[in-house]
């Protein structure tokens, strides 16, 4: 009864501020409309719009000799990322290690995610985010630079393995060496996800997976990573799109067959200067990820965030 | 026999099972046999005691609980109830004691190699699951053919009246349903000892009337030993066979409901249980129950051996069915008295300030601290 009386609002007392609030009050939709202008602005006029632009642009070509843009409809850009068999093999390419990447981090994450979330005392927990997230404040290019290192010729791997015996793994500059760098710079990326999954999973259903006769490992299988797949999939989300847009990475510690889409997009920009075939590349990934995107709506990745 | 009934028979796992399956039990013909009214404990605990940290959650407690017995642990919140039973599904190891389930000791056991199924409080259904694949989840794990098992799923389903919902999952179901979901869940496993944990805490009043009839229906039917905690004295006395009140990690008192209430044992269990009123005449404390208590009108006669008391109605407070007085003695106590409402029209407001004799029967009160608590019933 008192508690019901100490909550009781106090009255605004006039003046503009309360004004104002009794104005939002009464007009239910100047709310959202003054909380959602700016953002929404700022989406359709830099995000929407620099897409736009893109794809129109996919559909002009160039002067070959002058290489001025030349507005007219067409679909040469297209048929020619179509026909020409080495787009193909640099597409299946950057599909290809985003798809691997994606996996290993998926492997990898999991376990670690599960300790954090179910095993470690809050100390630890605290400390093992600190060691996903710090690497995320130092510069990328520091972070690949110093794969270079460990990888290359003479460098900490084949040391180590010369120093107990073992021939070199000659992997630096190679599709593998990207494979393992992409593997570590967007690992944070999956472990956070699938940590918030399976956070949230509450224990009572892991026992009350136990009291019905499951073993651990069972549990596993049939509650645990049934409830942690929306993370998995929204963790691989941000690990396959990094992946499918990176050019550095590539340029980096890739070799001479390690070309991904960006690394093209990049070249056609800068020296080539053919833009509408720029454009027209990079509407390649964007519609793979829209089609991995409804993949993992119709999976219902979507309802865990 | 309605469909539920039917189903709940078919489910009956102590039916089929008794003397043919057991070689060990003595054909009933034999000399030797036991007598047949002699249960055997479903559950057996002895000297189990659990803390954490410095609180000490479950004090000691010994306890047997006969197989299809209704039994309920009663307590406040922090009375270790719910500690002790998920000590004994296994979720928790006791730092020292034992815990037989059906003569056999599980005490080093994991829940899942128990005999034992709870509901759970929160019922912590399978989100990702039908309610079908819930309920069959525990069949699945088993290794129980698909046949056997969506059979058996039916059935259960149809003891919980939730025919044909099976299809569904638990977030498309109202609170009522869940908790049927999660009683069928643990059910259809058959097990020596079902364990709930307020079960109906999160149901509304009616819905909570109904689900106590209906739980205690299909108890009835089915057979399986219930140990159900509550901290509710109302559900514990609606429908238990026995229950032991706890109170700071121990049993306070072991009995049926007629007795815990009747003639509770410790001052705690008096005051826990219905409203009690405690006095102290010549050096003896004794609990009287308000409806035990007679307002004598203007006039009126005790009956021979009634002891009758002189005070003043301080408050009146009408509850429906019956109105409540607060009544001041004029040796100091305040009693209260409750008088069934049978007259359509309340004249009972009347009363307040005004002096009364009250009366009761010495056979009705309870005289306190005579009585140890019982052990291990």
């Amino acid at each position: 009864m008192s508690s019901v009386e100490t909550v009781r609002r106090p009255r605004p007392k006039g003046g503009g501020a309360a004004g104002a609030q009794s104005l939002f009050w009464r007009v239910s939709w100047l709310r959202p409309l003054v909380l959602l202008t700016p953002p929404v602005g700022w989406f359709v006029v830099i995000y929407l719009a620099a897409l736009v632009t893109l794809l129109i642009t996919a559909f002009w070509t160039i002067d070959p000799f002058t290489t001025q843009i030349v507005q007219s409809w067409n679909l040469d850009n297209f048929r020619i990322i179509i026909t020409d068999s080495t787009y193909w093999s640099i597409i299946g390419r950057t599909v290809g290690i985003a798809t691997l990447v994606t996996a290993t981090d998926a492997v990898l994450a999991f376990p670690f995610a599960y300790f954090m979330a179910r095993v470690a005392t809050r100390r630890v927990q605290t400390l093992l985010f600190a060691a996903v997230l710090l690497p995320l404040w130092a510069s990328y290019l520091a972070r690949v630079y110093a794969w270079i290192l460990i990888l290359n010729h003479s460098g900490v791997l084949n040391w180590s393995l010369q120093s107990i015996g073992l021939p070199p793994a000659n992997i630096g500059y190679t599709n593998t060496a990207m494979w393992l760098v992409f593997s570590y710079i967007w690992l944070p990326f999956m472990i956070i996800p699938v940590y918030a999954a399976l956070e949230r999973v509450p224990e009572s259903l892991m026992e009350a997976s136990a009291d019905l006769g499951a073993r651990r490992w069972q549990t596993l299988r049939d509650v645990v990573l049934p409830l942690a797949a929306p993370g998995v999939v929204a963790g691989s989300i941000f690990t396959f799109s990094l992946t499918l847009g990176d050019y550095i990475t590539p340029i980096l510690v890739g070799g001479a067959s390690s070309t991904f889409i960006g690394n093209v997009v990049y070249a056609n920009v800068g020296i080539a200067n053919n833009i509408p075939f720029a454009a027209a590349l990079s509407m390649v990934p964007l519609g793979i990820m829209a089609v991995y995107l409804f993949i993992a709506y119709r999976l219902g990745a979507f309802e865990a965030l | 026999m309605t469909e539920a009934e039917r189903a709940a028979q078919e489910l009956s796992p102590k039916m089929g099972r008794m003397g043919a399956e057991d070689p060990s039990k003595v054909p009933p013909s034999a000399p030797q046999a036991e007598p047949p009214k002699q249960k055997k404990p479903a559950l057996r605990i002895q000297g189990v005691r659990k803390s954490y940290g410095q609180v000490v959650a479950v004090a000691g407690v010994d306890l047997v609980v006969d197989e299809g017995e209704f039994f309920t642990l009663l307590g406040p919140s922090g009375s270790g109830k719910t500690t002790l039973l998920r000590l004994i599904a296994g979720f928790e190891r006791p730092d020292v004691g034992r815990i037989e389930l059906g003569g056999r000791d599980v005490t080093n056991l994991p829940p899942y190699a128990r005999d034992t199924n709870t509901v759970f409080q929160d019922y912590a259904l399978f989100p990702h699951m039908s309610v079908a694949q819930n309920i069959g989840y525990g069949l699945r794990i088993k290794g129980a053919p698909r046949q056997v098992r969506e059979r058996r799923v039916q059935r259960a389903l149809e003891m919980v009246r939730l025919g044909g919902l099976g299809h569904r999952r638990p977030n498309q179901l109202s609170g009522g349903q869940r908790q049927r979901v999660a009683l069928a869940r643990a059910v259809i496993n058959e097990p020596e000892v079902l364990l709930l944990d307020e079960p109906l805490g999160a149901l509304d009043l009616k819905l909570r009337q109904e689900m106590q009839i209906e739980l205690k229906q299909i108890q009835k039917e089915v057979g399986i030993t219930f140990v159900y905690v509550t901290h509710d004295q109302e559900e514990a006395l609606t429908m238990s066979d026995r229950m032991a009140v706890m109170s700071n990690g121990q049993i306070e008192q072991i009995g049926p409901p007629v007795e815990v209430y009747e003639q509770p044992a410790t001052e705690f269990v008096a005051g826990f249980i219905g409203i009690s009123n405690v006095l102290l005449r010549d050096g003896v404390r004794f609990v009287i129950r308000p409806e035990k208590i007679r307002m004598l009108a203007a006039g009126e006669q005790a009956e021979p051996g009634m002891t009758v008391e002189r005070g003043q109605v301080e408050e009146v407070i009408y509850i429906g069915v019956s109105t409540r007085y607060l009544v001041r003695l004029d040796r100091g106590e305040q009693l209260v008295a409750v008088r069934q409402n049978m007259d359509a029209l309340g004249d009972a407001q009347k009363f307040e300030g005004r002096p009364v004799r009250l009366a009761w029967t010495p056979d009705q009160t309870y005289v306190l601290g005579q009585r140890e608590v019982k052990e291990a019933r």
